[in-house]
């Protein structure tokens, strides 16, 4: 990996989240036109986040604690409503 | 106004009137509120803790603590954020302890992450096209629950805030108590090492056939070859 890509990786995260400056995405997106590695890095790097972000992989509660949890709750609401 | 915009508008204007409801003592109304956001909240939790009974008692205590707040919430947020911002803090408060039972603070692990390099990325091949094509939707989740656990979680922590609650940096450090820079850092750490995780699980050809490129410099060549 050629010292441009060192310097490249500590940037990739502002270029990623659209916070970098022009003149480093402009920089980044010059340096992966000549570097395929770099190029499947912040490809790489990009699709890693979008599964994280996405709303598609959020969990499912576990069954019994879902009932669980309202149960609770609702105990403790007629509780408080009980001292009003 | 984009059709986004107004569907947004108008789960925010429909959120609104639950709160209200709520606020007036309709437990339906809050009940409501909650299945609407619990998958979100426990998710946040999961992520952080990766330990079931832990994150039961952080979505139960945190749902409670709203319950306790709600004639404090504003609407500057919306209610998912705001409960999931409950759960977090939770959540995190957890993590400390864990690490004082083990007589570490956060900050004595985070502070040797942040003085070393970066690590150069390893595996350089391309994901395939649809990455989870063939994969149950089960076992994504699973794939990517394992690579959030194996952070260490000083990494782990940043990597939550920022991209699963979708804080901003100023607001994961002052969460956390660390500086921006600090959080800058650990997050680039955080999401370059899934993205090695991940491109193990969803890269192309290459991967499959074997030319998955090791450690250090052989590493490095191996996967230009692949690359190449």
């Amino acid at each position: 990996m050629s010292g441009e890509c060192k310097d490249l990786l500590s940037g990739i995260s502002e270029y990623l989240d659209g916070t970098a400056s022009e003149a480093l995405c402009a920089e980044i997106r010059r340096h992966m036109e000549g570097c395929e590695n770099c190029r499947v890095v912040v490809d790489s790097a990009r699709k890693t986040i979008a599964f994280y972000k996405g709303d598609q992989l959020v969990q499912e509660l576990p069954p019994d604690f879902q009932v669980r949890l309202h149960g609770t709750l609702r105990d403790a609401w007629e509780r408080r409503q009980g001292k009003v | 106004m984009s059709e986004i915009d107004h569907e947004a508008l108008l789960e925010r204007a429909s959120e609104s009137a639950l709160v209200l409801k709520a606020r007036s003592g309709d437990f339906e109304a809050f009940d409501q509120l909650v299945r609407g956001c619990e998958r979100r909240v426990w998710t946040v939790a999961w992520r952080i803790l990766a330990e079931r009974e832990e994150t039961e008692n952080v979505v139960q205590t945190a749902f409670l603590k709203a319950m306790e707040a709600l004639s404090t919430f504003r609407g500057e947020s919306n209610f998912c954020t705001w409960v999931g911002r409950i759960a977090s803090r939770a959540a995190l408060d957890v993590l400390r302890s864990r690490r004082r039972e083990r007589s570490l603070s956060l900050d004595e692990i985070a502070a040797e992450d942040d003085e070393a390099p970066v690590p150069h990325p390893e595996l350089l091949v391309d994901w395939r096209e649809d990455p989870t094509l063939g994969i149950e939707r089960e076992e994504v989740r699973q794939i990517l629950d394992r690579a959030i656990a194996n952070l260490p979680d000083s990494l782990r922590s940043v990597f939550v805030l920022r991209d699963v609650q979708d804080l901003d940096t100023a607001q994961t450090a002052a969460e956390l108590g660390i500086t921006p820079g600090n959080v800058k850092v650990r997050l680039l750490r955080a999401r370059l090492r899934l993205r090695e995780e991940l491109t193990r699980a969803f890269g192309g050809e290459a991967m499959v056939h074997g030319h998955m490129a090791g450690s250090g410099t052989g590493g490095l060549a191996a996967a230009a070859e692949v690359a190449a």
